[in-house]
C-alpha cells in the first residue's frame, strides 16, 4: 500500500511516499541513491545489507520500509562526521580489512553497533557479534584486528 | 495478443532463431497460454566460450599516457576483483617508467579505453601482465630519455630520471616528462629495452595503501548494480527449475495485471521489468510456467561413479621409468581413491549488469572477469558490430573464476534493446547458485609405493574430471605416470556434468593437491616416518625444500607430539610458478565430528614480491576461503536441479572458523614475480585431512570433510 513513511536517515528527517511493502534495501539503493548498502542474499543470511536502525543492526533486504517509520536509520554514507572517517572506517582502511569490498559496509556497520554496545569487546565477543556477516574473500583476520584497533581508539564517536 | 492486455510485448525478432514474431503472435493470439519452443535451451547452460584471441598491443601508448599536467594514466584490461591488481599494477609501471607511484592513475576493464586483455584469472595479473606493463614503461622511458637528450643537447648516458624529471648530471639542466610530451601521444618507438634489474627496484617491495580503500570503507565504491540510470528498469527473469528443462507453456496473465510492469519475451528470455525490483519480483511470482524436465538419474552421491563411467579418454600427461619396475622395488604399496564434490564460487556480489543503448552504442557495466570476451558476446547477441559495444567493469565483488562466464551482461543488453530503456540485471542468490560454473566434482586414483629406506618407488596417478594442472608430482620418483581424463575447461562429453562447470580459484590444483598430499602422508605412515621428514627425504627441488623447512621452523613442527583430539598436518604445492608449504593445527571433536582449525602457517616463494601486504592479503584470504571447500562446501543436486539456494544450506567460512593465520614470504629475487592470488588455497584440503588423521587417526578421502564424514571415517579407523 502506498503511504508516507517518515524516519530519520543519517541524521536527516526523511519523508517518502512509497509502497510500504517494499524493502528498505531497495529504497535506499534505488529511490535514495545510497548504494553503499549491498544486496547479497535477500534473506538476511549474509549481512551485506546491514544498516543500523535505532542502534541495532538490521538486514535491510528483509526489512519492509514500514518497519522503520519513526525510527533512525544509519547507513555507511552517514558514518563520516564532518568530512572525517569514523574510527572504524579508518581502522578498516589502515588494516586493508577488505578485498572486493562488497561486504565492507555491512561489516563496518555491524562493528559500529558492537562498539556502541561494548566499548572494549574481547576477540571472542567480536567474533560472536560478527559471525553472521559473511566475507568470501577471507578478510576475517584483518576485520577482527581493525575492530580491535577501533575499540582502542580515542576518536571513536 | 488480446487488445485489453496491458503489457507490451516488445520482441521483434527472436535472436536465437526458433520462433519469429509472427509465429509467436499466431500462437499467443488464441488465448492465455503461450506455447512455444524455448529454442536452444542449452544456449546459456554452457560457460561462455572465449572467442578467438586478438593480441596484446605492442605500442606502449596503449598502456600509458602522460598528461600535460604530469600525471600518468595506466590502462589495463584487467579488473579489480578484490585481489589488489589496481594497487600493484601501477607499481610495476612506476618502477620502469621512473615516476612517483602516486602520480600514476589507473583505468581498468573498460573496453573503449583499455587495450585488449583475455581476462582476469589464473593468478596472471602480475605474472603474465607484469612483463607487458614493465616493457611498456621501460620503452616509454627510453624514448623520453632520447627526447630529453635532444632537448638538453647532451648524450643520453649523462641523463638520469627521478620521479618523471630528467636531469643532466653535469649541468643540472632538467626537463619533465610532461614538458617533453605536452599531453600528446608519444610517436617514437625504440623497440625492446632492457628491464631494470631487481637490485635497482625502489617501488617493488612496498605496501602502499590500497587504491580502493577509501571508496570501499565509505560505501562509495561502485559495482555494476550501483550504476543507476534515468528511466532504468529492473529485470527479473523467468528461470527454469533445472538445467535442460524446456518451457512447455507459460501464462503471464496475472503478472500482466501488476501496474506498471512490462513483460518481455525473446526466445528463451522471458523477463518482468519494473522501476522497482520488488514489484518486478512480485509480478514474476505470478507467472505460471510448465516445463518438460528430462529425468537425469545422477545426484550428489552417485556422481563419482557417474564420472568414472562417463569421463573422456584418459590422456598421459607425463610418464617416466617403469611402473612395474617401481612395484618390484617397493616394500609397501598404497592404493587409494580421493573424491571432491562440486563447489560454488559464491561471491558476495551476485552477477550484476546495467546496460543502456544510446545512439546505437551499447554500454554495459558488468561485474565480470572477462570484459573483452563479454563485449564480443554482447555484440553477437545483439547482432551489432563489436565497436558498437562498450563494456565497463567497475569494482567487482569477488570472482574466483565464477565471473569468467557473464551471461547477466548479455541479458541486460538484450533487455535494454528490447525495452529501449536502460536495464539492470542483478541475480538473486538462487540464480547465482543455479548458473554458477561450479568447480567440477572429481575423482583421483593413486597407486604408489615406498621402499625400506622410505624412498618413493613409483607413482601411478589418475585424475578424472578435475584437469591436469599440477597433476604431475614434484617429488623425486623414479617410476611414475600421470594420467588425466577430462577437466574444467570444457573438453568433456555432453552429459558428463549435469550443469555448467568452470574455473574455480586454482582450477584442477585443489583436487590434485588434496589427493597427492594426502597420499604422501599415508605413504609416510607406511614408511614409519614423520610426514615432513618423509617429504624432505623425497624432495630435491630446492625451492620446495626451502618453503617446507621454513614452514616447519615457523610452525615449530615436532614429530609425534600426541595430544588427544589435537593434530597437525602439512601439505606442499606448486601453482602458477609459486611454491607453497602449509601447516595446520586442528581440534577434532570425536563425538560430533566437527573440526576446528586452530592455526595455519603458510610459507610462500612467489619469486620477486611486488606488494608484500597485498600478497599477504591473498594468502590469508586463500586460507580462509579454502576452509570452506575443505570442511563444508558442496553443491547438492538432484539430476539437473540445483538444491542450493542460499547461504543457509551452502555454508561458507565465517568469523567463528577463523584460525590464527601466519604468513611468511620467502624472498627470492632471482625469480620473476609469479602468481599469489590462488596458490595458497590449494593446500587447504590435504593439510586439514592430514591434521585430522594426526588428531584422531581417521583418514578422510572425500572433500568436504563434514562432521558426518569425519564420524564415518572414525568408525572405519
Amino acid at each position: 500500500m502506498r503511504r508516507t513513511i517518515s524516519f530519520t536517515l543519517n541524521g536527516k528527517p526523511t519523508r517518502l511516499a512509497v509502497d510500504d511493502e517494499r524493502m528498505l534495501l531497495w529504497i535506499l539503493r534505488y529511490d535514495l541513491g545510497l548504494t553503499g548498502t549491498k544486496y547479497g542474499c535477500g534473506e538476511g543470511l549474509c549481512g551485506a545489507c546491514t544498516v543500523v536502525v535505532d542502534n541495532e543492526t538490521v538486514r535491510a533486504c528483509s526489512t519492509p520500509i514500514s518497519e522503520v517509520a519513526g525510527k533512525s536509520v544509519l547507513t555507511i554514507e552517514g558514518l563520516e562526521h564532518e568530512g572525517k572517517l569514523h574510527a572504524i572506517q579508518q581502522a578498516f582502511l589502515r588494516h586493508s580489512a577488505f578485498q572486493c569490498g562488497y561486504c565492507t559496509s555491512g561489516m563496518i556497520l555491524s562493528a559500529y553497533v558492537l562498539l556502541q554496545q561494548t566499548s572494549r569487546p574481547t576477540t571472542a565477543e567480536i567474533i560472536r557479534h560478527m559471525d553472521d556477516n559473511l566475507c568470501r574473500c577471507g578478510s576475517h583476520t584483518r576485520i577482527v584486528e581493525a575492530i580491535q584497533e577501533a575499540a582502542g581508539s580515542k576518536e571513536r564517536g | 495478443m488480446s487488445a485489453q492486455n496491458k503489457w507490451k510485448y516488445e520482441a521483434t525478432e527472436v535472436a536465437h532463431g526458433k520462433v519469429s514474431r509472427r509465429e509467436f503472435l499466431g500462437l499467443t493470439g488464441s488465448g492465455l497460454f503461450v506455447f512455444f519452443w524455448a529454442g536452444p535451451g542449452e544456449f546459456f547452460q554452457e560457460p561462455a566460450r572465449l572467442p578467438g584471441r586478438p593480441s596484446y598491443p605492442e605500442d606502449f601508448n596503449a598502456y600509458l599516457r602522460i598528461g600535460a599536467e604530469g600525471r600518468v594514466t595506466c590502462f589495463v584490461g584487467k579488473v579489480e576483483l578484490g585481489q589488489g591488481a589496481m594497487t600493484s599494477l601501477p607499481m610495476l609501471l612506476a618502477e620502469e617508467l621512473d615516476v612517483a607511484l602516486d602520480s600514476v592513475d589507473i583505468v581498468m576493464g573498460d573496453t573503449d579505453l583499455c587495450p585488449w586483455d583475455m581476462g582476469t584469472f589464473g593468478s596472471l595479473s602480475t605474472r603474465q601482465f607484469g612483463p607487458i606493463l614493465r616493457k611498456a614503461g621501460a620503452e616509454a622511458r627510453g624514448v623520453l630519455l632520447q627526447m630529453a637528450a635532444e632537448r638538453l643537447h647532451v648524450p643520453v648516458d649523462r641523463l638520469k630520471v627521478n620521479a618523471g624529471v630528467v636531469s643532466d648530471s653535469s649541468t643540472g639542466n632538467r626537463v619533465t616528462y610532461a614538458e617533453l610530451t605536452q599531453g600528446k601521444r608519444i610517436e617514437r618507438h625504440i623497440g625492446k629495452v632492457e628491464l631494470k634489474p631487481v637490485s635497482s627496484f625502489v617501488v617493488h617491495g612496498k605496501s602502499p595503501v590500497r587504491r580502493d580503500a577509501l571508496e570501499k570503507v565509505t560505501g562509495k565504491a561502485r559495482y555494476a548494480g550501483d550504476v543507476l540510470l534515468p528511466g532504468m528498469l529492473n529485470a527479473r527473469i523467468l528461470r527454469p527449475p533445472a538445467h535442460g528443462a524446456v518451457l512447455r507453456q507459460v501464462d503471464t496473465s496475472a503478472a500482466e495485471k501488476v501496474e506498471g510492469v512490462r513483460i518481455v519475451r525473446e526466445g528463451d528470455l522471458i523477463a518482468v521489468l519494473h522501476e522497482h525490483r520488488e514489484v518486478a519480483e512480485r509480478a514474476k511470482a505470478l507467472i505460471k510456467a510448465e516445463y518438460d524436465n528430462p529425468k537425469v538419474a545422477v545426484d550428489d552421491r552417485t556422481i563419482f561413479d557417474h564420472l568414472l563411467k562417463n569421463a573422456p579418454q584418459p590422456q598421459v600427461v607425463d610418464e617416466r621409468g617403469s611402473l612395474t619396475e617401481g612395484e618390484k622395488l617397493s616394500t609397501a604399496i598404497v592404493e587409494e581413491t580421493y573424491v571432491n564434490s562440486y563447489v560454488a564460487h559464491a561471491p558476495m556480489e551476485t552477477h550484476s549488469a546495467t546496460a543502456t543503448i544510446e545512439n546505437e552504442k551499447v554500454t554495459v557495466w558488468a561485474g565480470t572477469q572477462t570484459p573483452f570476451p563479454v563485449k564480443q558476446q554482447v555484440a553477437e547477441a545483439l547482432q551489432v558490430a563489436p565497436e558498437k559495444v562498450r563494456v565497463i567493469v567497475p569494482y567487482v565483488g569477488g570472482g574466483f573464476g565464477g565471473k569468467s562466464a557473464s551471461r547477466q551482461a548479455i541479458e541486460a543488453a538484450r533487455l535494454a534493446k528490447l525495452t529501449g530503456k536502460p536495464v539492470q540485471v542483478v541475480w538473486d542468490r538462487s540464480e547465482e547458485f543455479f548458473f554458477d560454473t561450479f568447480r567440477p566434482a572429481a575423482v583421483v586414483k593413486i597407486r604408489s609405493g615406498v621402499d625400506a629406506l622410505g624412498k618413493l618407488t613409483f607413482w601411478d596417478f589418475k585424475v578424472f574430471c578435475a584437469g591436469d594442472r599440477e597433476a604431475k608430482p614434484f617429488y623425486d620418483i623414479p617410476h611414475q605416470r600421470t594420467v588425466s581424463a577430462g577437466g574444467w575447461f570444457g573438453e568433456n562429453p555432453a552429459g558428463l556434468h549435469p550443469f555448467a562447470i568452470g574455473p574455480w580459484r586454482a582450477p584442477s590444483v585443489n583436487t590434485n593437491t588434496f589427493a597427492r598430499e594426502s597420499h604422501i602422508d599415508i605413504l609416510a605412515g607406511k614408511a614409519g616416518m614423520d610426514p615432513v621428514e618423509f617429504r624432505l627425504q623425497n624432495l630435491s627441488d630446492k625451492r620446495m625444500r626451502a618453503v617446507l623447512q621454513t614452514a616447519a621452523r615457523q610452525f615449530a613442527w615436532k614429530p609425534a607430539q600426541k595430544q588427544k583430539g589435537l593434530g597437525m598436518g602439512v601439505s606442499c604445492a606448486i601453482y602458477s610458478g609459486t611454491y607453497v608449504a602449509t601447516m595446520a593445527e586442528v581440534a577434532v571433536d570425536e563425538r560430533t565430528g566437527t573440526v576446528q582449525v586452530k592455526r595455519v602457517v603458510c610459507v610462500q616463494d612467489q619469486g620477486v614480491t611486488v606488494n608484500p601486504d597485498g600478497s599477504r592479503q591473498q594468502m590469508e584470504g586463500s586460507i580462509m576461503m579454502g576452509l570452506g571447500y575443505a570442511l563444508t562446501e558442496e553443491v547438492r543436486f538432484r539430476g539437473r536441479e540445483i538444491l542450493e539456494r542460499n547461504f543457509d544450506s551452502y555454508e561458507i567460512p565465517r568469523f567463528s572458523w577463523l584460525p590464527r593465520i601466519e604468513t611468511v614470504l620467502v624472498d627470492n629475487p632471482e625469480v620473476p614475480a609469479s602468481g599469489c592470488g590462488e596458490p595458497p588455497i590449494v593446500n587447504m584440503g590435504a593439510v586439514l585431512a592430514n591434521a585430522i588423521y594426526d588428531a584422531v587417526g581417521a583418514r578422510l578421502l572425500q572433500l568436504p570433510m563434514t562432521p558426518a564424514r569425519v564420524k564415518a571415517a572414525l568408525q572405519r579407523s
